[in-house]
């Protein structure tokens, strides 16, 4: 089963609006929102894959009702609970706020500019060879789930399962987020561009020469 | 009940992260329901336990509403129009080029540039959150984040195209990129008839947001 957030190809959305270029948030607290999650990544309690996995594991419902950025809000509050930085009374405001002990590692403003320019870039050293080559003809596993964890982290999205792609490119061995957002290791291994025709992904496609391009690591993928 | 279903604990070094909540509610509900208000408590509380310095939340906040934006990729395409050169190593490795103009960074660090042709029209979207090459085209506009563009971008890509007034023609294929891992795909529009010899600056203007996410075309001189 898929999570709610794997909305490709979902009917019913209505139409796209859009906006001009100059509007970049849409309400006084969306910056806000934006820097505090910003700020706690560099404390090091979890990486970039648990917060995804923090969002997109909120509940159905929650996660449909929640903007953007009160996605962004939730699972960082949930971050902040399951890794014990902030406690339940403290969100509550039902005691006084201890010092952290994390406080050290706190962003100072004037290295704000150095940390966005790093980045966090995800390729690492693998001992997992590369098995497929551009052109070879591939098949994605029947299910979108993380194969380890009812119900964990997975980048197989709902539409693509079971279908049958070539491959585009290689982009090197990148972290595997079905076992990062678990905290069981980066596991890098070989990460794809595969190409699927549209008429393999849909039941009306739109044009016989459409493609839908997804990245897919290796352990998703088996030859067709 | 959930700790026990979380076989995945088992199989790695660290602790599992918990998937879902079932003791509690979770910890988000806590917070004051106004997000304005639930913005507020949360930086408070994470400024009084001393993990967020309120300056450093200004940087952020000027970085991306004044620093890094779509003007970014827009002199990639711009020196790509005019350096056969240049695109031809954009096209071959486009992160060490964008790094070398200083457009490299948080959720850029992959980067890859596909080429509109009259063959193959190039569109981005990022089904599974919303993901977005922030270096190059700064924050995701509000369509980019929708339900909609999520969930139709994948399915239906001319009905979403006839959405914002574009209309391909019959021979040109569409091929939608989603951002499923941590590659960002920054699309070159084709460059405009009638826009020999323009200057970069004057290219620029031709380079809209969205004709790099490929949702539209490139302006006319």
């Amino acid at each position: 089963m898929t999570r709610v957030h794997d909305m490709g190809g979902r009917f019913g959305d209505g139409p796209v609006i859009p906006e001009e270029e100059d509007v970049i948030f849409h309400a006084d607290w969306h910056p806000r929102a934006l820097a505090i999650t910003v700020a706690m990544g560099p404390l090091g309690q979890w990486n970039l894959d648990m917060s995804r996995h923090a969002r997109e594991g909120l509940p159905p419902k929650d996660y449909a009702r929640f903007s953007y950025y009160e996605k962004w809000l939730a699972g960082l509050a949930n971050l902040l609970v399951e890794t014990g930085v902030v406690t339940r009374d403290e969100l509550t405001g039902e005691v006084d706020p201890a010092p952290s002990p994390l406080a050290e590692r706190a962003m100072p403003a004037e290295k704000v500019a150095g940390i966005l320019a790093a980045g966090g870039p995800a390729d690492r050293p693998s001992n997992v060879d590369a098995v497929f080559a551009p052109g070879d003809a591939v098949v994605t596993r029947a299910f979108a789930e993380n194969m380890a964890v009812p119900g964990g982290h997975t980048r197989l999205p709902a539409y693509a399962a079971g279908a049958r792609g070539r491959i585009l490119r290689l982009h090197g061995a990148h972290i595997l987020p079905d076992s990062n957002a678990h905290g069981a290791g980066e596991a890098p291994e070989p990460l794809y561009a595969v190409v699927f025709a549209a008429s393999e992904l849909w039941a009306h496609p739109e044009h016989p020469g459409d493609e839908v391009v997804l990245d897919l690591w290796q352990s998703y993928l088996a030859p067709a | 009940m959930a700790w026990e279903m979380d076989k995945g604990r088992g199989l790695g070094q660290g602790a599992g992260m918990p998937h879902d909540h079932h003791d509690h509610d979770d910890p988000h509900s806590l917070l004051p329901s106004d997000p304005a208000l639930r913005v507020k408590a949360l930086e408070t509380l994470l400024t009084r336990k001393g993990l967020v310095d309120p300056a450093a939340l200004d940087e952020i906040i000027d970085t991306y509403e004044n620093r890094i934006g779509p003007r970014n990729g827009a002199r990639v395409v711009a020196r790509a129009w005019m350096d056969p050169a240049f695109h031809a190593a954009l096209m071959e490795d486009a992160t060490a080029v964008v790094s070398d103009m200083g457009y490299y960074g948080r959720q850029g660090e992959h980067m890859v540039a596909v080429q509109n042709t009259d063959a193959v029209h190039n569109m981005v979207v990022c089904t599974l959150c919303s993901c977005y090459p922030w270096p190059l085209l700064g924050i995701p506009p509000g369509w980019y984040k929708s339900d909609a563009y999520r969930a139709r971008a994948v399915r239906e890509p001319r009905r979403v195209l006839a959405d914002f007034g574009v209309t391909l023609p019959e021979e040109t294929a569409v091929r939608v990129w989603d951002s499923t891992a941590e590659v960002r795909y920054l699309v070159i529009p084709k460059r405009p008839e009638g826009t020999d010899g323009m200057e970069e600056a004057a290219l620029m203007d031709l380079v809209s947001r969205d004709s790099m996410i490929g949702t539209a075309l490139a302006g006319k001189p």
